[in-house]
Formats: structure tokens, sequence, C-alpha cells
């Protein structure tokens, strides 16, 4: 009894795994297209948060994003160096001030970014 | 003796393609309301707020009695509201947010039960005749809800409660004479300064 059912499961286990496989196969394809820049978790996250707002400063980010200003820095100079993010600095009384703003280029790859999931998401749900 | 069996650990399989997706888009909807929350607060709106309630505090000062007094700013305190409404509102739309997905409930959620037992304690010290109480008991609690809401803000939001608080407590302590006065520099000065320095920071 308890092995009949034990096979049930692994059955129900196998037909399942095959089936998110078929999802899986149908969706991977797509994989290959990501967008590598803005698909690390930080570097979505800074191009989210300026999506919202029209600029934001560097301690304005790092406070967003919880973060340490190393770790901000270093993505996004790879956001800039993409050209998904413009960056100026200035100053505010005797205060450096760095502003960050969202470039056209960066507001179209996180358009194309979220077309993306969406495809990925679509795909799993006709398989 | 027992036999031995081989204990091999099952392997967590790792999320599907689709899965990450999800979490994905999730992750970004999340962030951009947090950032809608954090600059939500409309500077100018605020600024609005300001010149309504000094136009107020200077009609205030000519009322007679109390009762005027307080409906002068009751009317106000509409006033005010709908200006931040419709002002917060505009900046969520301005960031193709919804009003109710991020910064309007937050500031609903931080404001509204200080707002709530101010009222209700306002109505306790009328009926006790302590009057003189309620412009400090306003400011300290507008400035706790400031306070509270301006924790998902820009630094500038919580220090504003804070400068709200401490004309609360010179209320408290202050000849009945300048309590409208202290009313016109919070809800008049404050608002006016403050919104300028978000809406030139902060985009409006």
């Amino acid at each position: 009894m308890a092995r009949q059912s034990a096979l049930k499961d692994s059955t129900q286990k196998k037909s399942a795994t095959t089936l998110r496989d078929v999802g899986d196969a149908k969706a991977k394809h797509l994989a290959p297209n990501l967008d590598r820049l803005i698909h690390e978790r930080m570097r979505l996250g800074i191009v989210s948060a300026l999506a919202a707002n029209e600029s934001l400063t560097f301690n304005d980010l790092k406070s967003l994003m919880n973060t340490t200003d190393g770790n901000l820095s270093v993505h996004a100079r790879k956001l800039e160096d993409g050209g998904y993010i413009a960056c100026t600095k200035s100053f505010e009384g005797r205060l450096p001030k760095t502003e960050y703003k969202l470039t056209l280029a960066g507001r179209r790859a996180l358009e194309n970014y979220l077309s993306h999931m969406e495809t990925l998401i679509h795909q799993m749900r006709n398989s | 003796m027992g036999s031995i069996h081989l204990v091999v650990p099952q392997k967590e399989e790792p999320p599907a393609l689709h899965e990450r997706a999800m979490d994905n888009l999730k992750y970004i909807r999340e962030t951009m309301e947090r950032a809608t929350a954090f600059t939500g607060i409309s500077g100018w709106g605020q600024v609005a707020i300001g010149f309504t309630a000094l136009v107020s505090a200077s009609i205030s000062a000519q009322q007679k009695t109390f009762k005027a007094w307080l409906a002068v700013w009751m009317a106000e305190a509409l006033i005010a509201l709908l200006i931040a409404g419709w002002s917060i509102d505009r900046k969520a739309r301005a960031a193709k947010m919804p009003l109710l997905s991020g910064p309007g409930r937050k500031v609903a959620f931080s404001l509204s039960p200080p707002i709530f037992a101010g009222a209700i304690v306002t109505i306790v010290l009328y009926r006790a005749g302590l009057t003189n109480e309620i412009p400090g008991l306003w400011l300290l609690l507008y400035g706790t809800g400031v306070v509270t809401g301006g924790m998902f803000s820009v630094s500038v939001v919580p220090i504003m409660g804070l400068c709200f608080m401490a004309l609360g407590a010179v209320a408290f302590f202050a000849p009945a004479e300048y309590a409208n006065w202290l009313m016109a520099a919070g809800f008049g000065g404050l608002h006016i300064v403050f919104g300028v320095i978000i809406a030139r920071r902060y985009g409006g």
C-alpha cells in the first residue's frame, strides 16, 4: 500500500517535472535574449526606481536600495557605461551632489525587459 | 545488527524560468512603488497648503469667539486635505503610479491615526473648557503623523514633522495669545519652507 502510494507520488512528480520542462524549454529560447545589464537585481532596482522619478541623488538611491556606497557606485557605473542612466555631478553649497536620471535607452531597456518577462510567463501558461 | 541505508540529500530544484520572471516583475513593481512613495509628497501642494493656512490664520485672528476660531481652522483642515490629495495624486499620475498603490496609502495610514486622535482629544478638551491647549495638540499630533509617514520618504519630511512637534511643545507653554501665530508659523510657514525644498529637490 505504502509502496503503491510512493509509486503514485513519484509518477505525479515526474509528470509535473516533465510539464515544467516543456514550459521551460519553450521559454528557454527567450533567455539568451535577456538584457544581462539590467537582469542583475541591484541594477534592475536602480533602473526601476529611476523610472518612477525624474531624477534621484546618490544618497536617495542608496537609501532606497538599502545598499552600501561601494556597491551602488559599481552598479551605477555599469548602467552609466551601458548608456542606461546619466549622471551629473554638482555642488550644493560646499557638498558634492551626484544625481542620476534614466536615459531614453534605459527606459526602452526596462520596457523591453518587462515585455520579455511577460512573454516568458504567457508561454508557460499556454503550454 | 541494523542495516545501513545511504541517505542521499534531495536536491532542491532551481525555480522555473516563469517563476523567476514573476518574481522579477514583482520586484520591479515594488521598487517603483517604494521609489514613488519616497518622493511622492508634493512640494508645491504643501506650498499651497501653507498659503491657505496663512490666510486662515489671519481670518481666525479676527474671530471673537472660540467656536468661530475653531470653524475657520476646521475649514482650513478640509481645504488642506483636498489640496494634499489632489497634489499627491497628480504627482503619482506623473510617475504613472496609481494613488493608492504606494504613496497615497502610506501617507493615509501614517497620518490618519494621529489626526483621528487629535479630533477626539479636541472634543474632550473643548468640553473640559481647556481650549487654549488645542493649538499645541494639533501641531504636536500633526507633527507626529508627518514624522511617521516621513520615514518612508525623503529625509526632509520627518525633519518637517519634528519642527511641527517642537512648535506644538512651545504652544503648550506659550501664552494663549501667541497660539494663533504659532499655528500660522507651523501650518503656514513650515509647509511653505519645506514645500519649496521638496519641490526644488524632488521634482515638484
